[in-house]
């Protein structure tokens, strides 16, 4: 980290990107942090990222936590998640407080059902971007336990954190296995 | 059912999503349809959808359609609990962790869970993406709108915004009903 940011900095930062991220914030988080602000390097924010996917929780909200922890401690991870989260809660809940009073409205409604045919492709788009690399590099260990999560929580609707405590380990334990022997 | 009865209801699911939320949220999509659908009946499938939609249209991340959930289940309270437990949890995991995660980098077993966890996780996010089409997608208009955006999205580096207002706007003049 070049420059040691304030708590106030990093919640001016976060409200930045968060205001910014229209359809998802990560591009305009690596944007920020890394060319604009030059917090992290190239390499840090990868390596940060992968960090917070590894973790539970939402990725860039992660990333405020971590990147706030190492400027100024838990106080910076406070300001840096206020940040990032305060406004587009008021936004939302603002939005849906409209749904309710004007959701009844044919043109609201036939917006709305074009928007949420456009929304569920976006997120097609994001399974197909993040099933790709996986498939290019190990699709023997990595495509099985694509299907097999895919089965039991679309197909057969488990619950969804029995299914990650179930195959979770198995993957990585065959992620270990398949590695020891490559 | 009582609203505090729903708030602890809500407070419950999404502390114990938070956790198992690897990837974000769009990976926890199914388990909260589930839950606000089927389970406990806080909205019809239309509502899921819509309030979907706007929070992937508003700005800021995306797991905000969680407070969208909440205040749809119990109001104002139901939106602060519902963020509050979707994001705690795993903050105060995720502030704890960094620390060590600079120490252990390097190390095999490290590398090894993330490289486990993923496949599991882009399940999870096929499964997400499948419950959305499903529930949005009640005619071929539709399918074709979801099929463009999602081409869209994952051969160009356009912004999604624009898919979304393209849809919105269809969707005003009447084109998709």
């Amino acid at each position: 980290m070049s420059a040691r940011p304030t708590a106030w900095a990093l919640f001016v930062t976060f409200f930045q990107i968060a205001v910014s991220g229209f359809g998802g914030t990560l591009p305009f988080a690596r944007r920020t942090l890394v060319d604009r602000r030059g917090w992290l390097s190239a390499e840090d924010f990868t390596e940060t990222l992968s960090l917070c996917q590894t973790l539970p929780g939402p990725n860039v909200v992660n990333m405020s936590i971590v990147v706030g922890a190492r400027a100024c401690g838990w106080v910076g991870s406070v300001c840096a998640f206020a940040g990032l989260v305060g406004t587009p809660v008021v936004v939302v809940i603002t939005l849906g407080l409209l749904y309710n009073r004007f959701g009844g409205l044919g043109v609201v409604r036939h917006a709305l059902v074009g928007l949420g045919a456009s929304a569920s492709g976006l997120v097609v788009a994001t399974a197909g971007r993040m099933a790709e690399p996986l498939l290019r590099s190990r699709a023997a260990v990595a495509a099985p336990f694509i299907l097999a999560a895919f089965a039991a929580v679309a197909l057969l609707r488990l619950p969804l954190p029995w299914v990650l405590i179930v195959l979770g380990p198995l993957s990585i334990a065959v992620v270990w296995v398949w590695r020891r022997r490559a | 059912m009582k609203t505090s009865d729903t708030l602890v209801a809500l407070a419950v699911q999404f502390t114990s999503l938070s956790l198992v939320a690897f990837g974000g949220a769009n990976a926890v999509i199914p388990e909260i349809h589930r839950q606000a659908v089927d389970a406990h009946h806080w909205m019809t499938n239309e509502d899921f959808t819509a309030l979907f939609a706007i929070a992937q249209a508003a700005p800021g991340p995306n797991f905000l359609v969680t407070t969208l959930v909440g205040w749809k289940a119990a109001g104002l309270p139901g939106a602060l609990v519902a963020t509050a437990a979707m994001c705690g949890p795993s903050c105060v995991l995720t502030f704890w962790v960094a620390k060590a995660w600079d120490k252990y980098r390097e190390t095999a077993w490290r590398s090894a869970i993330g490289a486990g966890l993923a496949p599991v996780t882009v399940g999870f996010v096929c499964s997400s993406a499948f419950v959305l089409v499903r529930a949005a997608d009640t005619g071929w208009r539709l399918v074709a709108v979801s099929a463009a955006s999602a081409a869209v999205a994952y051969f160009t580096r356009v912004n999604p915004l624009w898919c979304l207002l393209a849809a919105g706007a269809l969707g005003i003049v009447g084109l998709l009903s």
